[in-house]
């Protein structure tokens, strides 16, 4: 069983089409990459995989799950981090992972008790009461990425979520979710369009202009095309 | 979905809106300041113009502040459900919208959770106002209070379901404006909340009629008879098939597939 399975998926706001009969799937335990440049569908996509918008064509499964026919059973094995930022500012750090903790069902002490073990990997299990309007940027994606993780997802949606952070942030982020991957058997969904955090071994997709135009191990695409910035620019300049 | 993980989402979702409450201290202080100033100014104002007669529940005749109270409580309700659509819209500009919206459970589960939790929090603001006009020596009975209890929980979720409703469709923050003009104040003064509906048909047959059609006016007098222990029927009823209305419309309008919030992702 895969842990994300997209077949056909087509989506489109009005006359324009925002991803085009397209196809992708995520191995249990595996870090998949979604790379695409600016417009070229991720945010579309990560909001069509969590639900906010129904799929016009085409299936999403999530561990056998179809999202349209069990999304509840198919929602509950995914964590996602969003581009935007979701946390309540008014709130402290705590309160806001109780407040998701509740939304997925878990105790008040279960929740307690996997913030802090969540937290404490980044190092911020001093930072809990803490409000969140008084992180950092960078604080707060590990709050974020923390969160998405309390309740314990087979799958994890990461979406672009190191833009506008530092380089040694960035790649605390990224390395502690590749971590994840190995320790948990965790699938991740990785969505970037900066080329430095695609790794040789990751599984790649290529998006542009709504459509897959390059799949495979990202180590492929890189012995392809010289480099991997000649191989993608090569790939998303030419015409859909 | 289960019982306990509902349950669980719905004390979250609870415990969410009461910190938030609680940290808004100018909205909390204007919430409870508003309907006493009303009481205090315009109650004062208008006892010597306004004459009423004897209406029920009320067996005697009574102080025009006696006859505002319920209303003005009902204007509480009605200012904060109809806030709930702004901190919706907030909510959805800042992104913690998604939060709620991905959570494993039916999205009219949520919605209905985030109403009641909302109600919830305001319903000992209500309850602060009223045991304050007794300073203006409005005095139900006692078990009044305890009576009113349903009332105002129902009253409280059938505005706070129109509010939900509105938000949906609430493009920015900016356009509360728009639900404070055209909804608030014309719910407000077309109902029986500051006069009787007898002196609504001398003045205005047409107002008068508006106002028996407007869920507000309802809500006020099921607030009002509850208050002296009695029941009015047809206001209860009218507020639990607005409720069903507004809540039923809610659900379907963020529905991600039909409604205003998939129309919204198409403009």
């Amino acid at each position: 069983m895969k842990a994300l399975s997209i077949q056909g998926l087509s989506h489109a706001f009005g006359h324009r089409e925002a991803l085009r009969a397209l196809d992708l799937c995520v191995e249990k335990g595996r870090f998949a990459v979604l790379l695409g440049p600016n417009g070229a569908g991720k945010t579309t996509l990560v909001s069509l995989l969590t639900g906010l918008y129904a799929a016009q064509h085409g299936e999403i499964s999530i561990l056998g799950h179809s999202l349209r026919k069990s999304p509840l059973e198919a929602l509950a094995a995914l964590g996602v981090v969003f581009q935007s930022p979701t946390l309540d500012l008014d709130l402290s750090v705590i309160e806001n992972l109780r407040y998701h903790a509740s939304l997925r069902g878990l105790t008040h002490s279960e929740a307690d008790l996997r913030a802090k073990a969540e937290l404490s990997r980044f190092g911020m299990e001093e930072r809990t009461r803490d409000k969140v309007r008084s992180l950092s940027g960078g604080l707060r994606r590990r709050v974020e990425i923390a969160r998405a993780l309390m309740h314990a997802p087979q799958l994890l949606i990461v979406d672009e979520v190191t833009a506008g952070l530092d380089v040694a942030t960035r790649q605390l982020l990224m390395t502690h979710v590749r971590r994840l991957c190995d320790e948990r058997i965790l699938s991740v969904l990785w969505t970037t369009h900066l080329l430095d955090e695609v790794q040789p071994d990751d599984a790649l997709y290529v998006l542009h202009r709504g459509m897959i135009c390059w799949q495979g191990n990202a180590g492929g695409l890189m012995q392809e095309g010289g480099s991997l910035t000649d191989a993608f620019l090569r790939l998303t300049e030419r015409p859909a | 979905m289960s019982i306990s993980h509902a349950l669980r989402a719905l004390a979250g979702i609870a415990r969410r809106e009461s910190l938030k409450i609680t940290g808004q201290r100018g909205r909390l202080a204007s919430a409870i300041v508003r309907p006493l100033v009303w009481l205090g100014l315009f109650g004062a104002g208008f006892r010597s113009v306004l004459g009423l007669s004897i209406i029920p529940p009320y067996e005697t005749y009574i102080l025009y502040e006696v006859y505002i109270v319920p209303g003005l409580a009902a204007m509480m309700l009605l200012f904060h459900g109809l806030q709930s659509s702004l901190s919706m819209v907030y909510d959805r500009e800042m992104g913690s919208m998604r939060v709620l919206l991905t959570a494993p459970l039916p999205r009219w589960w949520l919605l209905t959770a985030r109403l009641i939790a909302n109600t919830l929090a305001v319903i000992p603001l209500v309850y602060l106002f009223l045991l304050l006009a007794r300073i203006w020596n409005v005095r139900p009975p006692a078990l009044g209070y305890v009576a009113a209890f349903p009332a105002i929980l129902l009253a409280g979720m059938m505005l706070g379901a129109l509010g939900l409703f509105l938000s949906s469709f609430i493009r920015q923050l900016e356009n509360f404006a728009g639900v404070m003009n055209f909804v608030i104040f014309p719910m407000f003064f077309a109902s029986t909340a500051l006069y009787p509906l007898w002196r609504l048909e001398d003045v205005s047959p047409s107002l008068a009629w508006i106002a028996s059609l407007n869920p507000f006016t309802h809500a006020v007098e099921m607030i009002r008879f509850a208050l002296y222990l009695q029941v009015d029927p047809l206001a209860s009823i009218i507020c639990v098939l607005a409720l069903i209305g507004c809540l039923a419309l809610a659900v379907w309008s963020y529905d991600p597939g039909r409604g205003f919030w998939a129309q919204r992702m198409t403009d």
